[in-house]
């Protein structure tokens, strides 16, 4: 069976568990700016501290250990440290030169993790979700405000800089492509642009997951879209799953759970926050905590897929993995084609019954 | 799924240069703005998808696309519909995928070209997300017989579903809706044949739409809108009955089929279903008769012709206070008694806009708009209920709101009581600087259910903790809520809650008011949420307790020792002691304005100017910054408000944590002292222990600091006054919180002035106002009060060496809170390694090594210091 197809089959018997937030556990080792450069950047011309996706070259071991601790908590997927990771977003540091060198090795580090831990527990494969996020720069929205029309990079440019990433994560054995934290929806159709043709250029097909953040309670990402419009702009990729994370901890997550949960007809994928920041900027909401809220969802049959985003730690999967144990995933509904339109809103336009025969 | 579903899809045709002979000029003019008017007057019209077209041979198409659609993705109210990409040059069209978000419609592909690039288009459309008009085109031509159009739709179909993998549900046909009427015989049968090839395509092709330019067929009686408009009607009447699923049509150019004369439809219809031969020419006989006879409508006043209630409503939502008076009057003498006026239509209304807060819909400054049209409305018709005397309304509940003692910060608390008020709850209001003895006072005159605590200073932390322990003394016992800019859950539950044994609620801001304030009302969910509340809290207490501290401090002594090591080479200011200003220009503090707080204090999140042009918010932003900038203008012009300010340096030094201050430059009269606090958390190595007195010389350098105070608040009381007798929350806020920018950019101003003129020691700097936003200047001004010198009681001494209550007019509370509100204090101080910093927590031996400094007992250091006090 192929590494898909396994996939595929775990998927439907069980909710399958993401890793939490590897920011969060970067953190941790309290890292200074010599730790980010290390041998190799110790005279680049410019501070490359916040730059984690460089640790997958400077410091892999730490990486690696950090994915290592998921996969030890119960994560069946550990997603790549390359958030960051286009040529466009890399640039901050002026570092655009390197996207593709750390994506492949951001996959391989995450790589031999996961393997490491299928060879220990072969009843428990792992996989690894290459992680392609939002990026700095946005499609939709105009950074200017006396210019409206205005845009900072285009579409061709965006799908070039994602091309060369999941290039990168391909290359370096990815299992899925995690197009993530979406919250501008035009950036989203860029990476899918893009990867089609990645996957053309290299004769392989990857599962595709999305995941769109929610960026305010009006339940609407950054770019304006509410949920159900953003599944529309989106599902022509046929993602093995849609979903959402970042944003808000679980338990204002839920409607938006809700609503992608009855519209789409893939799996769904959420991993919320460990709740809101508190006063001073930390999360604080207990594994506990997180994993009730998640348990419950399960249960609700609102999910496929599962796991943490920003303030995750082990301790947090470990408890989200077994609050979804033996809970069902949620099954797939088969709807009726119909077109469904979006802009910033969404439409359905109905089959409208047969015509009546003749005037 | 409440999303809106259609049976018919109306597509508004107006952006459409082929279309539109004032849309092809304004682009041609580049004149964008009007002409993304033009769509949004499309979309307010009813059009659910817009097409697009810029095809014209003496436009970049392209160009004029990408234009066009980058700067309607920025108007939401634009946006929120989908998009049709009209262009028949595949380049335009691509581009034109290239800037949409959602999923679009392209118009159109078709065979017209051969099946190859047929499917190359389809598949490229694809990969772009896009649904995708297909015209009833081949090699051959159009269309124009029943047979043809199906055949050519059946085609496509097969293509694109079975050789493509195009989703069936994605694709439209257009099988062409040609000119009737036109005299040559061959066009007679094109209406019905266009209906006819519908019903085939909508019952042989599962799941494909049909859609059509509807106002082609009757482009023969052009200049005749009222035959034209019969004709669409007719038209679109048969052809839905067929299938018709949606059609490019200018929403304006429809009557409603019942209502077309009877005589006029007959023959309408004939030509439309081609029922008779002479068809047209019978038509021809009575269309001049009909000419001119539409009636004009003001698209804008539409919802004035709904029943008063609903115009009432809308009134509401949209906060449109023209007509509010008059349909109050209507409602009026349509119930027996005025009362009904507020209970049924007003509250109605009051409760939608109230649903649509909720929802996230609409925006805090738009709900404070809906109040004032309410309260206009309420104040009506006060004359007519006190007439009949006896009868009141019956709120919700009663709720008192008072800013505590010692603090006179109210702009929060007054839009948590509009908001309430909106949402039928009586406010009883008893302003600022409320004694805990008047709250319980009027907490039983009035038997209020719900006593409501603000505040925005540190101090005003511990007079709530006073109140709450007085109403428990007293034995009152109904729901308390507090809430204000510095208060938390957290201190809420640990310092506040403890006092008193009825229900007490932090509530984060005006939004969740009305949601805790009638759940604490209400009989059958109050028990269980106030027994949560009381769970929660008690839970973050003993979190509180059972965590370990984070935070290690580390003894004074050796806080000290670790101060940062500076050099010092002090600039003389260019005087020592006061310089007042009286009456200083307020234009030139305009262009200093920050406007990311005030936007803060409408309870609108987001970075000015980026807010203006957000998704969510923006339209409420753009709204309530164009109102702020007709007020500034008159804050300007008539002068409503006067800006005074003092500053002032000394020749200064540093002895430990404190700072010296002398009366001349001999250094010998110690004049007072800046007492200054020290961080005391456990610092990573290379990083100091940060102190202001560090930033100043010790004795052997001669060095300086200064201070000041400045206020934009001279005046306001008049326009308070005034918006309050009007009943105008929106406008008492509106002034108060420009009056606060003002300030805040006057304390802007005036660092500027010091750095490079009065202290001069930055002569040469250049620097934006986003710079001078980000503090990327030499030297601070730290504050009285803010985390560098957390102790509000340092202010009565500065205000003494200025003397600025009788210089600038600017007074103390009790609470060391300035009034007028709009006022900034501060120091300055000069040192290019100066920098802002939090004090953090600090220890015991701090605390009663500053009492001992400042000559205060350990309790009254205690006091001032409460929230740096480690646990």
């Amino acid at each position: 069976m192929s590494k898909q197809d396994i996939l595929e089959k775990i998927a439907a018997e069980r909710i399958l568990v993401m890793d939490g937030a590897m920011g969060t556990m970067i953190q941790r080792h309290k890292l200074a700016e010599a730790d980010y450069r290390g041998e190799r950047f110790k005279d680049w011309h410019c501070d490359v501290k916040g730059n984690n996706d460089l640790l997958v070259l400077t410091k892999p071991d730490l990486i690696q250990e950090i994915h290592e601790e998921f996969l030890a908590a119960g994560a069946d997927i550990v997603e790549t440290d390359t958030f960051n990771g286009t040529s466009i977003s890399l640039a901050d540091y002026d570092m655009q030169a390197f996207a593709y060198e750390i994506n492949k090795a951001g996959a391989e580090v995450a790589r031999a993790a996961a393997d490491a831990w299928t060879a220990k527990t072969p009843e428990k494969p792992r996989f690894v979700a290459g992680s392609v996020g939002p990026m700095n720069k946005t499609l939709s929205i105009s950074p200017d405000v006396n210019s409206p029309g205005y845009r900072e990079v285009t579409f061709d440019e965006v799908a070039d800089a994602y091309r060369e990433q999941m290039r990168g994560l391909i290359d370096g054995g990815v299992d899925i492509i995690l197009i993530e934290t979406v919250f501008d929806t035009l950036n989203a159709k860029a990476a899918i642009y893009a990867v089609e043709d990645v996957f053309e250029e290299k004769g392989v097909r990857l599962p595709i997951m999305i995941s769109c953040t929610v960026t305010d309670m009006s339940g609407r990402n950054l770019s304006g879209q509410t949920i159900d419009a953003f599944w529309y702009s989106v599902r022509h990729a046929k993602p093995f799953s849609i979903g959402l994370n970042c944003a808000f901890g679980a338990d204002l997550l839920r409607p938006y759970a809700v609503s992608i949960s009855a519209v789409a007809d893939t799996r769904v994928c959420a991993y919320p926050n460990a709740g809101l920041p508190n006063e001073m900027g930390e999360y604080d909401e207990s594994p506990d905590q997180t994993a009730a809220h998640l348990g419950e969802w399960a249960k609700t049959g609102l999910l496929n897929i599962t796991g943490g985003c920003c303030g995750t730690t082990p301790d947090h999967i470990a408890a989200i993995a077994k609050a979804v144990e033996g809970v069902k995933p949620r099954s797939i509904p088969k709807h009726e084609p119909v077109m469904q339109l979006s802009g910033l809103d969404p439409i359905t336009i109905i089959n409208a019954p047969s015509p009546s025969a003749t005037a | 799924m409440t999303q809106p579903t259609a049976q018919f899809i109306n597509i508004g045709e107006r952006t459409n240069v082929a279309g539109s002979a004032k849309f092809k000029k304004l682009i041609f003019e580049g004149k964008y703005d009007e002409a993304v008017a033009i769509a949004r007057d499309q979309v307010e019209g009813g059009a659910q998808i817009i097409d697009i077209n810029m095809d014209d041979a003496m436009l970049d198409a392209k160009e004029a696309m990408v234009t066009f659609l980058q700067l309607i993705a920025a108007e939401p109210d634009i946006a929120r519909v989908p998009v049709m990409i009209d262009s028949s040059k595949w380049d335009v069209i691509e581009a034109g995928l290239k800037c949409v978000q959602g999923k679009s419609v392209v118009n159109s592909i078709s065979l017209k070209e051969g099946v190859e690039p047929f499917k190359e288009q389809a598949r490229t459309i694809m990969r772009y997300g896009a649904a995708v008009v297909v015209m009833a085109f081949d090699e051959d031509g159009q269309a124009d017989t029943i047979e043809r159009k199906f055949e050519i739709c059946k085609n496509s179909y097969d293509i694109l579903v079975n050789e493509v993998g195009f989703p069936p549900e994605d694709i439209i046909f257009d099988p062409n809706i040609f000119a009737v009427a036109t005299g040559i015989e061959e066009h007679d049968p094109y209406g019905v044949n266009f209906i006819e090839a519908t019903r085939l395509i909508k019952t042989h092709l599962p799941y494909a739409k049909v859609s059509g330019g509807v106002s082609n067929v009757s482009f023969s009686f052009r200049g005749n809108n009222p035959v034209r408009e019969a004709m669409h009607s007719v038209f679109l009447y048969h052809a839905i009955r067929a299938g018709m699923d949606m059609g490019i049509v200018n929403a304006g150019q429809l009557t409603v089929y019942s209502e077309i004369p009877d005589d006029l439809r007959e023959r309408v219809e004939d030509v439309i279903l081609n029922r008779r031969s002479d068809a047209t020419e019978r038509l021809l006989d009575v269309a001049d008769d009909y000419k001119g006879t539409a009636k004009e409508r003001k698209e804008d006043l539409t919802w004035r012709e709904a029943p008063v209630a609903k115009r009432m409503e809308y009134a509401l939502v949209k906060g449109i206070a023209d007509y509010i008076e008059a349909d109050t009057e209507e409602a009026r003498q349509m119930f027996d008694k005025p009362i009904q006026v507020i209970e049924g239509p007003l509250m109605d209304g009051m409760n939608t806009v109230g649903d649509l807060f909720g929802a996230g819909e609409m925006f805090l400054p738009q709900v404070v708009k809906s109040a004032r049209v309410m309260k206009q409305a309420v104040n009506y018709l006060q004359p007519f209920i006190e007439a009949e005397k006896g009868e009141g309304t019956k709120p919700k509940g009663k709720i008192l709101m008072a800013t505590v003692k010692g603090d006179v910060h109210d702009i929060g608390k007054n839009i948590v009581g509009v908001v309430l008020q909106c949402n039928n709850f009586e406010v009883i209001d008893l302003g600022v600087m409320v004694p805990w003895a008047e709250i319980l006072k009027a907490a039983n005159d009035h038997q209020v259910d719900i006593v409501g605590l603000s505040g925005l200073i540190t101090p005003s932390l511990d007079e709530m903790c006073t109140v709450a322990e007085e109403m428990e003394r007293a034995g009152y016992s109904m729901p308390v809520m507090i809430g204000g800019a510095t208060t938390s859950r957290v201190h809420t539950a640990v310092k506040v809650a403890p006092n008193y044994s009825g229900p007490l609620v932090h509530v984060l801001d005006a939004s969740r008011a009305v949601g805790v304030a009638s759940t604490l009302l209400s009989e059958d969910l109050s028990g269980k949420y106030i027994a949560d509340v009381r769970a929660e809290y008690h839970d973050i207490r003993e979190k509180r307790l059972a965590k370990p501290k984070v935070d290690r401090l580390v003894p004074i002594a050796e806080a000290r020792a670790n101060r940062e090591k500076l050099s010092y080479t002090p600039v003389k200011p260019t005087f020592t002691g006061t310089k007042v200003f009286d009456d200083y220009p307020l234009e030139t503090l305009v262009d200093r304005i920050d406007w990311t707080p005030f936007f803060r204090t409408w309870e609108l999140a987001g970075k000015y100017p980026q807010i203006l042009e957000d998704a969510v918010v923006g339209e409420s932003a753009r709204s309530l910054y164009a109102d702020a900038q007709e007020m500034l203008q008159k804050i300007l012009s008539e002068k409503w408000l006067t800006a005074k300010a003092v500053v002032g340096f000394w020749p200064a030094n540093a002895d430990g944590d404190d700072v010296v201050l002398f009366d001349s430059e001999d250094r010998t009269a110690e004049m007072d002292r800046i007492y200054c606090l020290r961080q005391q958390v456990q610092k990573r190595a290379g990083r100091a222990n940060d102190c202001l007195a560090d930033f100043v010389a010790p004795k052997g350098t001669d060095d300086w600091v200064g201070g000041f105070v400045v206020t934009a608040g001279h005046g306001i009381d008049e326009h308070v006054a005034r918006f309050k007798a009007a009943h105008d929350d929106y406008n008492e806020i509106m002034v108060k919180a420009l009056a606060d920018r003002l300030a805040e950019a006057f304390a802007e101003h005036m660092h500027e002035r010091v750095r490079k003129e009065f202290w001069g020691y930055a002569g040469s700097e250049t620097l934006t106002n986003e710079d001078l936003i980000k503090e990327r200047y030499k030297g601070i001004r730290p504050a009285p009060g803010y985390p560098a010198c957390p102790d509000h009681s340092a202010k009565p001494a500065l205000f003494d060496w200025l003397d600025a209550t009788q210089q600038a007019g600017v007074e103390l509370t009790e609470s060391f809170a300035m009034t007028p509100t709009a006022a900034v204090s501060g120091f300055y101080f000069a040192h290019p390694d100066s920098h802002y910093f939090g004090v953090g927590k600090i220890g015991k031996d701090q605390v009663e090594d500053y009492a001992r400094r400042r000559g205060i007992d350990v309790a009254e250091a205690e006091r001032y210091l409460r929230p740096n006090l480690a646990d």
